[in-house]
């Protein structure tokens, strides 16, 4: 690898089509990125942008039928996690990585109590009697900031409150000791003093864990937060990718930067009126032989409609490594 | 774009005066009463004509309550909600119903607020059905102009709500909410459920519509950023009562209640440099509203909580001119801590008497 240490997660080309009555639905389009260990990389996209789908792909979470996935590597270490045994995939799942779902509700059974929930993988993947997997499930309840951890392994639940059960989940997430976690708009369900105490663990976590994260949101001020990197998803395909910092002062797709655009500030002058995107985002019913964001980009031209662009570095770095991006449009003044 | 309204010597189109919307709990093998949710508890303020009151705050802060209450579509336990001189809260059946085309909402989910077996048409015509006697062609050419009016292609016009898309939804709700040229719309997390890219386009609509129809709102909303873009003034709900009421722009530059301070810093920017600066972090979560604190309802979670605040509730008082703050650090006697508070005033104005 140019920058020295091996990704812990490597995506190569991922493909997923949904078969449905009505034909295909090209979910995911030749997705690719890489994860390095304590890194968080923020996933970025509106419904239906494949963001989610990407994700499921990775650790085989998606039925199938309808779902098929078409093709791609999932390197996590040596191992292809689409060319392993389903027993395997289990054994990665629980113990590699770690998986934190948007809606902390439905997500933890209400007639088990936290502590069962907790100890489950301990038993299941890490080999733990009983008295271990208690020991540890007290210890990641405290991790993850729960106070009054030994008597709180006991109650249901629904005695939790919605920013303590996503704190729950976490702690269920980290229970193995995983190499990726993956958190799917882990606090998008919650209020945002709540979600600033959950952005704040995770930073935590991370420093002391050094685990990587993916972190997948609608929100971009979410992201700005957490991220190290970004990952644009449109259409079920990557539009842009880059460091943080880089990709928000300089916004290279068209969709970034209008994305960026629609959202108010918080401070700072206030705008008359705010930008929109026209129209929809695209249903993926067609083979994705033209860009996904042609009908509402206003710099669409007709190569557009007849080639789908491939990513582009658009720094010296490698592809995938620095700030790239899937568009045939150079925005004036830049040379790339 | 709407400056008039800051005018304070006009006569307001809305006022509400210690409104209280208590749910009772009932429990045991009697049902006996034993309790009561205090979803809004004693909340006080007004809207002038075209003006945009934000109302912002947390999940079971009581704001959807407030809004729904306005409307009477809950009974309220107590206060008055005066709409053009009438009082809401009181008025009898056959006279509310009266009183309604004046006053109409948009509601958060555009999925689950219309009825999947009415058509478009039938849907937004259906106010002018039970409210007018308009004939059926003059419905269908006000449906028409409706939905030029909110952008949708008349085309649809015998479409169903599935077959539209959340963004064209709530386009239809909020042409629904036209219908009867009301004054007053209460807006209740009308983007909350749609995506980014489409909730602008929202936003804007209603902001159009507010200028060509000359509309007053009540915009809810948890999205600070939102609220700040189309809200001429802003109260900050905390467990049922108003923390703070005060011009957007004051608020946003210089948030006077604590919890105010909290809920602006804890908003993440989409900006890298911006987010990543330090915030207030509250420690814990809202108190239940069947059981808040004594004194102060945010006093458990306050960083800057003083012992008086667990002791004495603090009332909506102007602190400054046409700030209403409910907080012992700027009208306390002696408050100290509060090194930023200008000048605490002692004057109770009419809206901070509330119990």
């Amino acid at each position: 690898m140019p920058d020295g240490a091996a990704p812990v997660l490597d995506v190569r080309g991922l493909k997923t089509v949904f078969r449905t009555s009505g034909g295909e639905i090209h979910a995911v389009n030749s997705v690719s990125f890489h994860l390095k260990r304590g890194e968080v990389l923020g996933v970025v996209g509106e419904s239906g942008s494949g963001k989610s789908v990407t994700m499921m792909s990775l650790i085989g979470l998606l039925p199938s039928p309808p779902a098929e996935i078409r093709g791609g590597e999932v390197m996590l270490g040596d191992r292809d996690l689409l060319k392993i045994a389903p027993e395997d995939l289990r054994q990665v799942r629980g113990a590699k990585v770690g998986f934190v779902f948007q809606d902390p509700m439905t997500s933890l059974n209400p007639v088990f109590t936290i502590g069962m929930q907790i100890m489950e993988p301990l038993r299941e993947h890490m080999g733990m009697d009983k008295r271990q997997a208690e020991a540890r499930a007290v210890e990641l309840l405290e991790l993850v900031g729960i106070p009054d951890a030994k008597k709180r392994l006991k109650s249901y639940p629904h005695q939790f409150s919605g920013g303590m059960r996503q704190r729950v989940m976490i702690a269920i997430a980290l229970a193995c000791n995983p190499d990726v976690l993956i958190a799917d708009e882990p606090t998008t369900a919650l209020d945002v003093t709540i979600q600033a105490q959950i952005l704040e663990l995770v930073k935590e976590l991370r420093q002391k864990l050094g685990m990587a994260i993916i972190w997948i949101t609608h929100d971009l001020g979410v992201i700005a937060a957490v991220a190290d990197r970004v990952m644009v998803m449109y259409g079920g395909q990557v539009a842009e990718h880059g460091p943080v910092k880089e990709l928000f002062a300089n916004p290279r797709h068209p969709y970034t930067r209008a994305l960026l655009k629609t959202i108010p500030s918080i401070a700072g002058a206030r705008e008359a009126r705010l930008q929109v995107i026209e129209g929809q985002p695209p249903i993926l019913s067609e083979a994705p032989t033209a860009c996904p964001f042609r009908a509402r980009c206003v710099h669409a031209m007709e190569i557009c409609t007849q080639e789908n662009p491939a990513r582009r570095p658009v720094d010296a770095a490698p592809l995938g490594h620095g700030h790239d991006v899937a568009c045939h449009w150079t925005p004036e003044g830049t040379d790339a | 774009m709407r400056d008039t309204v800051t005018e304070p010597q006009k006569e307001p189109l809305i006022r509400v005066e210690d409104l209280k919307m208590h749910f009772p709990i009932y429990t045991g093998v009697f049902r006996r009463h034993s309790g009561d949710v205090k979803a809004v508890d004693g909340v006080s303020f007004t809207i002038q004509p075209g003006e945009t009151l934000g109302l912002v705050g947390e999940s079971g802060c009581g704001k959807s309550t407030v809004g729904r209450a306005l409307l009477r579509l809950y009974e309220p336990t107590a206060g008055r909600v005066v709409i053009e001189g009438d009082d809401i809260a009181t008025l009898t059946p056959e006279a509310l119903r009266l009183k309604r085309p004046t006053m109409q909402m948009v509601f958060q989910d555009p999925q689950a607020s219309l009825n999947p077996r009415m058509t478009l048409s039938a849907i937004i015509a259906e106010p002018m059905v039970e409210h007018t006697r308009m004939t059926a062609q003059e419905r269908q050419a006000r449906v028409f102009e409706l939905m030029d009016a909110v952008g949708l292609n008349r085309r649809f016009a015998n479409r169903y709500p599935h077959e539209f898309s959340g963004g064209q939804r709530q386009r239809i709700g909020i042409a629904r909410a036209l219908a009867l040229n009301p004054k007053f719309i209460v807006c209740d997390e009308p983007i909350a459920a749609l995506d980014v890219s489409i909730q602008a386009q929202v936003v804007n609509l209603l902001e159009d519509l507010q200028d060509k129809f000359g509309l007053t709102y009540l915009f809810i909303s948890h999205d600070l950023s939102m609220v700040r873009h189309i809200a001429d003034r802003v109260a900050v709900m905390y467990l049922g009562r108003i923390a703070e009421l005060s011009p957007r722009d004051a608020l946003y530059a210089h948030p006077l209640h604590p919890y105010a301070e909290a809920l602006l810093s804890a908003v993440n920017e989409p900006d890298p440099n911006r987010a990543r600066r330090e915030r207030i972090i509250l420690k814990g979560d809202v108190p239940s509203p069947a059981n808040p604190p004594k004194g102060c309802s945010f006093s458990t979670r306050c960083p800057k909580v003083m012992d008086i605040c667990r002791i004495t509730r603090p009332e909506l008082a102007e602190v400054q001119p046409g700030r209403l703050v409910a907080c012992h650090l700027y009208t306390a006697a002696g408050s100290t801590g509060a090194s930023e508070a200008p000048e605490p005033k002692h004057n109770q104005s009419q809206q901070g008497a509330s119990s």
